[in-house]
């Protein structure tokens, strides 16, 4: 892409960004119902859609709120989501660090799974991108990832008083989870912290102040790391 | 939820600061240090540690049964995961657990 300019660039961002639109639309969707059906106002299932733009922990959150755990257990649990993006935030230093301080806060609002992930794609398969043209590829993935995350929000909080009982939405936010976790279980450590997820965390349910989660999660961390070293000795 | 407003706002900001601070972390404040590599290890796991123990009690026992373990809504748990890693598609698990779910639910 010797000829290429940011403009462009940024078109093809936007483009590459464009089929992102089928995963991120259904799961805001869900959010903003879910919301809006645990008592959420409108404003405030925006507030988190736009302040925080990170559907899991979204969702971690208000199923909490809705089994009225602590405020500090329920802010644990969405950032332990969360946590993931500081190793986004890491990888995309190299690649974006140069820039100037705004322009990495406005990449950091919008340092998103699919963002990150495509980003990082096309910067290690065209190492010769200037710091210009990978700012306008980031900001053109963001054009309609970002945008649609909000409205498909708003539709689902709109939408979702509206829906009856015999539709069992309450079963949308297990179903998307495990929707966006199965693409995950791509090898054994990644199962064997999975499973380690879901054993401890039914049988530590009965853990005061629902921290069974945040232990389930730290444990399953360890396993799926460790897991990782043993298998990377073992090749 | 038995949550009052000013509470919920305010679990909506520090989740949000939290969230930003977090992803602005290396490209910011942190920046030009690198991230060791016991924590790349474990941070690679967060999403796969954490959703799925999220999940399991809501699959095992749901609300809307009052906590009964339904079969219905099992069925639907496996169909979305079987099919999301079959296909490594995330719109494709999800059609696949509603449609599980909207079939076994008149069933059982």
């Amino acid at each position: 892409m010797a000829s290429s300019r940011p403009k462009t660039v940024y078109l093809r961002g936007v483009r590459d960004g464009l089929p992102f639109v089928l995963v991120v639309v259904p799961f805001a969707l869900v959010f903003g119902v879910v919301a809006v059906e645990a008592g959420l106002t409108l404003s405030q299932t925006m507030g988190f859609s736009v302040l925080v733009i990170a559907g899991a922990a979204q969702i971690a959150a208000l199923q909490l709120m809705v089994e009225n755990a602590p405020l500090l257990v329920i802010v644990a649990t969405a950032l332990a989501v969360n946590l993931r993006m500081a190793m986004y935030s890491a990888s995309l230093a190299p690649h974006l660090g140069a820039a100037p301080i705004w322009k990495r806060a406005v990449v950091a609002y919008l340092n998103v799974d699919q963002t990150y992930a495509m980003s990082m794609i096309r910067y290690e398969a065209e190492p010769g991108m200037t710091i210009s043209e990978k700012l306008a590829y980031f900001f053109g993935l963001a054009t309609p990832v970002v945008p649609l995350w909000y409205a498909a929000s708003l539709v689902g909080a709109v939408a979702g008083a509206r829906f009856p009982d015999w539709l069992a939405l309450d079963f949308a936010v297990p179903i998307t989870f495990l929707a966006l976790v199965a693409p995950m279980l791509k090898s054994l450590a990644h199962v064997a912290a999975a499973l380690t997820s879901v054993v401890l965390a039914l049988t530590l349910a009965g853990l005061p102040f629902n921290t069974g989660l945040l232990v389930a999660g730290f444990c399953a961390m360890l396993v799926g790391a460790g897991v990782e070293v043993m298998m990377e000795r073992r090749a | 939820m038995s949550l009052s407003a000013p509470e919920i706002w305010a679990l909506i900001a520090v989740i949000g600061l939290g969230t930003y601070l977090i992803r602005f972390s290396f490209l910011g404040l942190l920046a030009g240090r690198d991230i060791p590599g016991w924590a790349l290890r474990l941070l690679r796991y967060t999403p796969v540690a954490v959703i799925p123990g999220l999940v399991a009690p809501l699959v095992v026992w749901p609300a809307a049964t009052g906590g009964t373990p339904d079969p219905a809504r099992m069925i639907a748990a496996i169909a979305t995961l079987a099919v999301g890693a079959w296909t490594r598609n995330l719109l494709a698990g999800i059609l696949a657990g509603g449609a599980a779910l909207y079939l076994s639910l008149p069933v059982f």
